[in-house]
């Protein structure tokens, strides 16, 4: 089973935050919380691993693994 | 009770420049007597350029204003002399920590690795700061160097011509009128002389107000950096808390927008604020109070003709990062040795084009690493304050959230990519050590690196041949030959080989690196002098 990865894994944090701030700009609230809903989808997506993708949900949950 | 900023340090005096029948021509001139303005003028004086400072006040800063001097600082403040008694002063820190709600989520240290003269920062108030500049320039003036401070000189205008610019300057006893060949103004954010030249400076204003307090008081906090994201004591917004010397804490609280500035600064409306971050039994004085706003912006260049724009003038940041004063003294390193070649002739005009091209750089670096910091510090809109919250909620338990994490990035120099000085990297040596990089320092025995590197051009070689001396159309590069084996602790080694097993650099007096390869080739090097001073 494969370990999600909770170390630091991003080639530039501050780059992905400022792109990720950046796609919220100027949206509604409600644009934005659909532009996050689409974003996890695309992700989990590219993640595909069932095992992983069920420790990120327990992760974000804040539940014990 | 006579604090350092409340005496005069360089007093008004009636220089022989407004007697004169006609108008005496310097051969520079700067324009603020802060710390990027004594900088420049002591790098100036210290090579033989003779310079003038004029200076509106005649104190140093009041109230502390800029505290976090980075190591990079303190290795030019060493190459101006200056440099002992700053690190004496200091404040030496290299813990942050960082605080989300009433609870600390994770700590971090600036500087894991050794083999430094100086420490990754010091915290010292802005008038001890400017006052050790000061000292220098007393110390430069009586070894004989043509430096000079006139205090309450202030610049009613400027005119630009093709050889000169001239000056209107009042004094207590009047106006008179001087001349320079070159102008440099540091005359902080608000300008005289961008706005006396009708130059813009536009950029982002971020719509805050923040709470900064300098506090005397005996506490057990440790020499640390502690911040706060929406703590108990300032619900939804930020608080930083920082030790200066003199038992001297520096406190910050973002207040928000929509504030009576006025009714902030009262001490009945200070003091329980503080209190209430401080616990209600710590005694403390408060030692100054501001609240300030800032904005992110540049000018479009840093030399319009000979008036060349330096520090704060030409570029503001926001505080968090420590790039305001630490980059405004890596503008006067970048500025000062080319003006000494250009003023002498050994080098074309063009290399102070140079100067705006790598300094405008480093601003846009600083700018946005420091628009970063802000918009994780002080969130803009719903989905950015979740986002932020997030990271910080992750961040107590997984490692992977603690980079996103922004508190301020700290300054650090600017590696000068692309520059038109550089020459292409030659070496299959550490990137952080590529042509355009600042030299890092490492040790040498008792001794370390950065001192051998500075104020002029040099040929360093590593376990490889070269020439003592080479002089290209007039500018000389010396020899400083070393072997890994000096460095037993290897840092030289990982530092500026990396797996290579010998390298020459071309070390500019501004210690960044112009050019490298394995070994001495006389050609390469003859050209990459040449580049590195606008020639080619």
């Amino acid at each position: 089973m494969a370990d999600l990865i909770l170390t630091p894994n991003l080639d530039n944090a501050d780059d992905f935050y400022a792109g990720l701030l950046a796609a919220h700009d100027g949206l509604s609230k409600t644009d934005s919380d659909a532009l996050n809903a689409r974003l996890i989808l695309v992700l989990a997506n590219h993640i595909g691993d069932a095992d992983v993708l069920a420790q990120a949900v327990k992760t974000a949950a804040k539940k014990p693994g | 009770m006579n604090k350092i900023f409340e005496v005069p340090l360089y007093a008004y005096q009636r220089s022989p420049d407004q007697d004169a029948a006609s108008p005496a021509r310097h051969q520079a001139i700067v324009i603020g007597a802060g710390p990027i303005g004594l900088a420049a003028a002591i790098d100036l004086a210290q090579q033989g350029v003779e310079v003038v400072v004029l200076d509106d006040n005649d104190k140093v800063s009041f109230g502390s204003r800029a505290i976090c001097f980075s190591q990079r600082t303190l290795d030019i403040a060493d190459r101006l002399g200056a440099g002992r008694p700053m690190v004496e002063k200091g404040v030496q820190w290299d813990t942050g920590k960082v605080f989300f709600d009433d609870r600390q989520v994770y700590e971090f240290n600036l500087q894991p690795d050794t083999g430094y003269a100086n420490p990754a920062f010091i915290n010292l108030q802005q008038y001890y700061f400017e006052n050790a500049l000061v000292d220098r320039v007393r110390e430069l003036q009586a070894n004989g160097a043509p430096i000079e401070i006139r205090g309450r000189n202030k610049v009613e205008a400027i005119g630009t011509h093709d050889t000169h610019v001239t000056l209107e300057v009042e004094t207590p006893e009047g106006p008179y009128n001087v001349e320079t060949e070159w102008l440099i103004a540091c005359d902080g954010a608000g300008s005289p002389t961008r706005r006396m030249l009708g130059l813009e400076f536009e950029g982002r204003v971020f719509e805050d107000n923040f709470l900064i307090a300098d506090v005397v008081m005996e506490a057990d906090f440790p020499s640390e950096r502690w911040f706060w994201f929406d703590p108990p004591f300032n619900r939804g917004q930020s608080a930083l808390l920082h030790k200066q010397p003199d038992n001297v804490w520096r406190i910050d609280l973002q207040l928000g927008w929509d504030i009576d500035k006025e009714r902030e600064q009262r001490p009945e409306n200070v003091i329980p604020r503080l209190k209430a971050m401080l616990g209600e039994d710590v005694a403390f004085d408060l030692e100054w109070v501001s609240i300030y706003t800032f904005q992110c912006r540049r000018m479009e260049r840093f030399r319009y003709g000979r008036v060349l724009f330096a520090g704060d003038s030409a570029h503001q940041v926001s505080p968090f990062g420590a790039r305001g004063a630490n980059s405004g003294m890596q503008d006067a390193d970048n500025l000062c040795w080319k003006l000494k070649l250009v003023i002498d002739g050994k080098a074309p005009e063009l290399l102070l084009d140079s100067y705006s091209r790598e300094r405008t750089q480093a601003a846009d670096e600083n700018i946005t690493n420091s628009s970063r910091s802000t918009d994780f510090i002080t969130p803009k809109s719903e989905m950015s304050r979740l986002l932020r919250d997030a990271v910080l909620d992750l961040s107590e338990e997984h490692e992977f959230a603690r980079p996103l994490v922004n508190s301020g990035r700290l300054s650090t120099p600017c590696t000068y990519e692309g520059s038109s000085l550089s020459s292409a990297d030659a070496l299959d040596g550490p990137g952080i050590t590529r042509p355009g990089s600042a030299c890092p320092d490492a040790p040498l025995g008792d001794e370390f690196l950065l001192p051998k590197l500075a104020g002029k051009f040099t040929l360093l070689t590593i376990d490889a041949d070269a020439p003592e001396r080479i002089e290209e159309d007039g500018v000389e590069a010396t020899r400083l030959a070393l072997s890994v084996k000096d460095d037993l602790t290897l840092e030289l080694k990982r530092r500026y080989l990396g797996d290579a097993t010998s390298a020459v650099y071309l070390v500019r007096p501004d210690q960044h690196v112009a050019a490298r390869r394995d070994t001495f080739e006389e050609n390469a090097f003859r050209q990459a002098i040449r580049r590195a001073t606008g020639k080619e």
